[in-house]
């Protein structure tokens, strides 16, 4: 943060504590840090141990390492668990090519033309963030169920090509707007039309806000249980989620190390996502979280 | 944004031009085109399309089709039968596990949500200040709310609040005698109210923006004159930062109703003990998948639609009262 000169303001002084307050928040934000981790601190040690010894001996080091939870998770729930990461990955790729496309389309459209009922189609947008899904769940089976598209990927895709993520379209409105207008005018100028506007100015200009959405649609895609459950019912189109919950009807206490093996591995994209991206993730949702 | 400012400026410089009457008429012409460019003629519905064919086919449609599904006995595979407002009352007085999960939905909406906003603001308190650090813990704490809606997590917590888990392993610590939290029904949704409120990160940094955007002076003022540290908090902070605090109940109300995931793994699909764990989505999936009673899922669809939006009309009513906006 700022540093701190000696003609502190008494706004200063109130925030850069002494030394025994500045002790004592350190302290206090250790502890709730310690807390909120140790879970999953204790999923990876588990992840390691042999089962007989994960509920026997909780500290966090093993005794010895143990690696071959992670093979026989690996290939223990009926298919390999290669293949329900690469499900995972068709499904949560393809929704972020369909919600960057649609929805910097829809937005574009929304933060810079004037057109007949407007403000009508931009509330309805703003409208369907609050609606949840479970209120459109069974009707939209029975639309892909008639398309016979039951246990294939595309009810998973398909509707972000038709940016149905309105956040994200809401999120792209607010970044475009704040790109300057005389940019698009230039170019209009030079006799581009407004695809071309659209292709060579303002997406370029909005790949912040075009990463924090690439981000946030794989994460949340990649979690998406629900959805995948409902669509996905043979084992062989199974995803990450999916094939974690095998786990769960084992009824055998024998595999607790291959399902913490498996738990650790599932959440291992988003881990990934989030240390490359940790600020962008963090700013993206404070900026959007606020304009609205 | 850098560039973006830099080239703003390379336009402005280059645009006022000699005037002579054929630039003024080019001009004039170019403003006229510009003027129906704005308009857009079909350029914008173009763009919109896949939008609109969503807005129509994924959710007007839908949710009218929900709607008649609501007043019929629908099992996918024959044809809807109407049967009034069967459902409907089916729902209210012929349906105990309606009324458990109505009761398992509200607990945990209600408990969960300002659980974990108090949280949240508490620490992006602590956080708001000049301490080294800060990004550091700011990601330690956000890191549970994007990881909180995985599959993997609610399978970890199952074994963490398991018998022989390790809360209790940790209550054994000040010599308590832990339990089966997990598969006792006066505790299961508890158990579901942590992983929530486990997950403050996301309210925590939007609190903690809204925090560095209070005005400076007021505290300067207050410091002046002494004002201990609570009544800085409830005269000061607490007042500026409730259009914040209203957004986030909002947000995390509509979350907390929608629930499904940690529910459903906890309880390995059965909502159980005793219907305890039955959050609303969860029974409208069973109801609506395991039973194939889709007439009836989609009268629950749409009793916790109109649900979420009463309750977040009646947030926006009552932030009348009490959120203060500046202007």
């Amino acid at each position: 943060m700022s540093v701190i000169t000696p003609n502190m303001s008494p706004l200063r002084k109130l925030r850069s504590a002494t030394g025994a307050r500045r002790v004592f928040i350190h302290t206090v934000l250790i502890g709730v840090a310690i807390v909120m981790l140790y879970p999953l601190m204790w999923m990876l040690s588990s992840s390691f141990k042999p089962d007989t010894e994960i509920f026997t001996h909780p500290g966090l080091i093993p005794n010895a390492l143990h690696p071959q939870n992670y093979s026989k998770g690996w290939s223990g729930s009926g298919n390999s668990f290669s293949l329900y990461i690469t499900n995972s990955l068709i499904v949560s790729i393809g929704a972020v090519i369909g919600n960057v496309v649609s929805c910097s389309l829809a937005a574009y459209a929304f933060a810079r033309f004037e057109f007949r009922g407007k403000k009508i189609w931009f509330g309805l947008m703003l409208g369907t963030l609050m609606l949840p899904t479970q209120a459109v769940l069974i009707p939209q089976y029975t639309i892909f169920y008639n398309l016979t598209w039951i246990n294939t990927f595309l009810p998973l895709i398909v509707p972000k090509f038709l940016a149905a993520d309105a956040f994200f379209i809401f999120l792209m409105v607010q970044f475009i707007r704040s790109i300057p207008r005389e940019l698009d005018q230039a170019a209009m100028m030079d006799g581009a039309n407004p695809f071309q506007i659209y292709w060579k100015i303002i997406l370029p200009l909005m790949k912040p806000a075009l990463v924090t959405t690439t981000i946030f649609t794989f994460i949340w895609t990649y979690d998406d249980f629900l959805h995948q459950l409902v669509y996905l019912q043979q084992n062989d189109k199974f995803t990450v989620p999916l094939g974690l919950t095998l786990f769960l009807d084992q009824t055998s206490g024998s595999s607790y190390g291959a399902m913490f093996a498996m738990s650790t591995l599932a959440l291992l994209p988003t881990l990934i996502c989030f240390l490359i991206f940790q600020k962008r993730l963090v700013e993206g949702l404070a900026t959007s979280g606020l304009k609205g | 944004m850098s560039m973006t400012t830099a080239k703003t400026d390379e336009v402005a410089k280059e645009t006022p031009a000699p005037a002579t009457p054929s630039d003024q008429r080019e001009r004039e012409r170019m403003r006229r085109r510009l003027a129906r460019r704005r308009g857009g003629g079909w350029w914008p519905f173009l763009f919109l399309a896949p939008w609109f064919v969503g807005l129509f086919g994924l959710t007007i449609y839908p949710m009218l089709d929900s709607l008649y599904l609501s007043f019929t006995n629908f099992d996918l595979l024959t044809p809807a039968k109407w049967v009034g407002t069967h459902n409907y009352e089916r729902m209210f007085s012929d349906d105990p596990v309606f009324w458990d999960s109505v009761h398992a939905t509200l607990l945990y909406v209600l408990v969960s949500v300002p659980l974990k906003l108090a949280l949240a603001l508490g620490v992006a308190m602590l956080l708001n200040r000049d301490i080294k650090g800060i990004g550091l813990y700011r990601a330690a704490f956000y890191l549970p709310s994007l990881l909180g809606g995985a599959v993997a997590i609610a399978i970890v917590w199952r074994q963490v609040f398991g018998g022989d888990g390790l809360f209790n392993d940790f209550l054994a610590w000040f010599g308590i005698k832990g339990q089966d939290w997990i598969s006792s029904p006066d505790t299961a949704i508890y158990t579901l109210i942590l992983l929530a409120v486990w997950q403050f990160g996301t309210p925590m940094v939007i609190f903690l923006a809204g925090l560095k955007q209070l005005p400076k002076d007021v505290y300067e003022a207050a410091a002046i004159d002494g004002a201990p540290p609570v009544t800085r908090f409830f005269k000061i902070t607490l007042p500026l930062l409730t259009p914040i605090v209203f957004f986030n109940v909002v947000l995390q109300m509509i979350d907390a109703f929608k629930t499904f995931t940690p529910a459903y793994v906890v309880s390995n699909g059965s909502g159980g003990p005793l219907n305890s764990t039955m959050l609303y989505s969860l029974y409208l999936y069973k109801k609506g998948f395991t039973d194939l009673q889709m007439g009836y899922a989609s009268a629950l669809a749409w009793v916790l639609f109109l649900v979420i939006a009463g309750f977040t009309a009646v947030n926006f009513i009552a932030s009348r009262y009490w959120v203060h906006y500046d202007d």
